[in-house]
């Protein structure tokens, strides 16, 4: 039999790693947070553990906290730098966002433990665990929200500027009027790439916070590792999933207003 | 109508050393219809932004209203822009993109305080105003009931429309627009070309247009500016600008026109295509000059009944008449007639003296059709000259045999390519004729005029079998009419392709 080659073939190796690597294993998520872990039934015992319990629950609040924090930090800092490395007349301006990327080339292990070194060395490290935490975040996610911002920024149609100010803006109007809402698909993506991350990482947390920062992702590693209670750390995976759907629904919403940068959401 | 509202005085604009903009000068009055008109990269845009404020000139200045507003930045003059791509905001519907400049608008505006007294206070305009505003707009662009439309989702005249509502919607003292029917189909635009001109009488603004397109300018302004290379060539009235042209390049770039050189040969005598006419501009004895002759202006009539007379090489009907080329000696002419000649037929032609429009050349550069010989010397001017053929390809040198071996080593045969000519005024010498001299100089011809231009003289030099003349500047007085040898250093030939040369 001959094969004939067809585009649609091309699906194939996609719907593979798609089942093997996705869909598999959100069954066995699914699977084990709707049973009991004695009898193997269906239960929603798992979630009313954890939503019973205050102290996951206080971790789910703080990680949330903190990870709100480190996204409106970065957001902070990574606008002003997108926004003069997209405007400024420097012909190499990719050398200089690389400058801010690189960090991200380092390995994420060596460059918190330098961190962590360093603020041992300023004495801080025992002193402040949350601030430590969110500096941390702060630091190795930061790249991840210059970028998308870069790339809807330097895109910008600067016929938009001009006709801003040919139409009597100011220039601080123009930017609250034209540059602001339309880099907000850059915006969007910035903080799905940030936010979520930060809810779950607990290295950095483990490293900079001493122990004292417990945030979910730490949670869901005990109930595999210490507690070895796979069903409940498969529920809070479950909700941590639902939370990512429900924001990235809002944030879809944003984006479809403007095609012109959809470019950027795939960052 | 004789106010001057912008004046722009020696204006230049250069970007990273290179001219966009060269010592433009000029004026538009209150309620006046310009147009910037002229080839691609002129300079128009340039013009347009720094009148806006897009752009700071490099030199001179730019009155608005006698009052210098050079370095006044954009958002602060009561100029509004209709953008060659229209630069809708995306993100605002069509109410808001049109409302965008009301909503930073201030107006004067007098209360009665606490204490009965009058004061004046700047306010923004109300919601209700605003509202009244924007629908008028819309009305007047034809596209009531669009307010709540995506502009994304709006045909290209219907962002057109709400980019020109968006603009005349604030009453700028200038509207400026750029190409604004530049992305628009040829129906749209015609159709277009007419509500903007009587959107320009409705409302009675200063509108300063930009196009490439010499019909839309000529249909549409009071007042055409055309550009070239970053300077005005000419400022008039569409009449002006298409009966007296000023230069070659304005008779070329507005309608149709034959472009022909000729010879002064007499107060108000003119030779060209072989035959001596009169014409009613007056230039001094032996000029060469420019010919230009409308082809509504030649005239058909039967063989050897005309000045002229020539062979039809092709003909094509346009509607309301024919477009004929006319061969008359080496020439080619354009004619319109409402009779048709068949091709190979030979016609008489006439033309008006009023209608043959003469210009000074602009002499920098004689200027010849040549053809490389099996010598690799070149032939022009009636002779035959010593030239660099390498110089057609950078980086090339002869072979032994003579062929020209490229930079890429490719292997080409020069003989007999056609090539132009250029050899500067300064690049000529003469050598008085003698015995030997007749036998080897590269060319020879009579000295036909002598001019003194202050420090030099500038001679004229023609040969005598097809009446070719060099033309060029000596510190030495010769003699007319003497007869001489013509020389030229092998590095002042300057050379270049016609077409390029098969390998
Ligand atoms: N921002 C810029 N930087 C460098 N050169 C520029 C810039 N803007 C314009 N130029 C140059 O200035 C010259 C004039 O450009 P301009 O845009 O004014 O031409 P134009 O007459 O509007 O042409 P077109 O009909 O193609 O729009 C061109 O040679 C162009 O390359
Ligand atoms: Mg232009």
């Amino acid at each position: 039999m001959k094969m004939h080659f067809n585009r649609k073939h091309l699906v194939i190796p996609y719907g593979l790693f798609l089942v093997l690597f996705v869909i598999i294993p959100l069954g066995f998520i699914v699977y084990y947070a709707f049973t009991n872990g004695s009898t193997g039934s269906f239960s929603l015992a798992n979630f009313i553990k954890f939503f019973a319990s205050p102290t996951s629950l206080s971790t789910l609040l703080l990680s949330i906290g903190v990870a709100l924090l480190t996204t409106a930090v970065c957001l902070l800092i990574a606008y002003p730098i997108a926004y003069i490395l997209a405007r400024s007349k420097f012909k190499k301006k990719s050398v200089l966002l690389m400058l801010f990327v690189l960090p991200m080339w380092i390995n994420f292990v060596l460059r918190i433990n330098a961190l962590r070194e360093f603020l041992d060395l300023i004495g801080l490290l025992d002193q402040a665990h949350l601030f430590n935490t969110i500096l941390g975040m702060v630091y190795d996610f930061l790249p991840f929200m210059i970028l998308p911002l870069y790339t809807t920024l330097i895109k910008l149609d600067k016929s938009m500027l001009e006709a801003s100010a040919d139409l009597g803006s100011h220039p601080v109007s123009t930017f609250a009027k034209v540059t602001l809402p339309l880099s907000m698909p850059g915006i969007v993506s910035g903080i799905t790439m940030v936010f979520m991350p930060t809810m779950t990482n607990y290295v950095i947390s483990d490293t900079l916070g001493l122990g004292h920062v417990t945030i979910i992702g730490k949670f869901i590693e005990e109930c595999f590792g210490a507690r070895s209670d796979w069903h409940l750390g498969s529920a809070i995976a479950l909700v941590l999933l639902m939370i990512i759907f429900v924001s990235m629904l809002v944030s879809g919403g944003f984006k479809e207003e403007d095609n012109g940068s959809r470019g950027a959401g795939l960052w | 109508m004789s106010e001057k509202i912008i004046q722009l005085i020696d204006v230049y604009k250069e970007y990273d050393k290179n001219v966009a903009v060269e010592n433009v000068t000029f004026y538009v009055k209150k309620g006046e219809f310009v147009t910037f008109l002229g080839p691609s990269g002129c300079g128009k845009t340039t013009t347009l932004r720094m009148i806006a404020g897009f752009e700071m000139p490099t030199g001179g200045q730019i009155l608005l209203n006698g009052k210098d507003v050079t370095s006044i930045p954009p958002h602060k003059r009561p100029i509004n822009t209709v953008f060659q791509r229209y630069a809708l905001f995306p993100h605002l519907d069509v109410f808001d993109n049109v409302a965008f400049g009301l909503r930073n608008k201030k107006v004067k505006t007098t209360k009665t305080d606490k204490n009965g007294n009058k004061v004046e206070k700047l306010a923004k305009l109300s919601n209700q105003v605003i509202a009244q505003k924007v629908t008028d707009a819309l009305k007047m662009v034809d596209l009531e009931g669009f307010e709540e439309r995506n502009v994304t989702t709006l045909s290209g005249g219907q962002q057109q429309r709400v980019a020109i509502a968006r603009a005349i919607v604030n009453e700028p003292e200038i509207l400026l627009l750029d190409e604004p029917l530049g992305a628009l189909d040829l129906k749209m635009r015609k159709d277009m070309q007419i509500e903007l001109k009587e959107l320009h009488k409705k409302l009675g603004m200063t509108f300063i247009y930009v196009t490439h397109d010499q019909e839309e300018a000529l249909t549409m302004s009071d007042t055409v500016v055309v550009m070239k290379d970053g300077m005005i060539q000419q400022i008039g009235t569409p009449m002006d600008i298409y009966n007296e042209p000023k230069n070659v390049f304005v008779a070329d770039f507005i309608g149709e026109s034959n472009i022909l050189s000729g010879i002064m040969v007499g107060k108000y005598k003119i030779k060209f295509l072989g035959h001596t006419f009169d014409c009613v501009d007056d230039f001094a004895l032996n000029d060469h000059v420019d010919v230009v002759v409308r082809p509504e202006d030649i005239k058909m009539v039967d063989a050897d009944d005309g000045m002229i007379n020539g062979v039809v090489i092709d003909s094509i009907f346009k509607g309301m008449h024919y477009e004929m080329t006319v061969k008359v000696g080496k020439s080619e002419l354009t004619i319109q007639s409402t009779k048709e000649r068949k091709v190979g037929e030979m016609i008489g032609m006439n033309i008006q003296p009023d209608n043959i429009h003469i210009m000074a050349k602009e002499f920098t550069t004689n200027v010849y059709d040549g053809y490389i010989t099996k010598n690799n010397t070149v032939v022009f001017g009636d002779g035959e000259f010593d030239a660099d053929v390498t110089q057609l390809y950078p980086g090339s040198h002869l072979d032994e045999e003579g062929y020209l071996i490229t930079k890429e080593g490719e292997q080409i045969d020069l003989t007999d390519v056609d090539v132009r000519v250029e050899v500067g005024l300064k690049d000529i010498d003469i050598d008085d004729i003698t015995d030997e001299l007749e036998e080897t100089a590269s060319a020879v011809g009579k000295i036909i005029s002598i001019i003194y231009k202050g420090d030099h003289y500038q001679l004229i030099v023609r040969t005598e079998e097809n009446e070719e003349d060099y033309v060029f500047d000596t510190e030495y007085l010769w003699n007319e009419n003497d007869t001489v040898a013509i020389s030229i250093p092998k590095d002042k030939i300057k050379l270049s392709l016609k077409a390029e040369v098969k390998k």
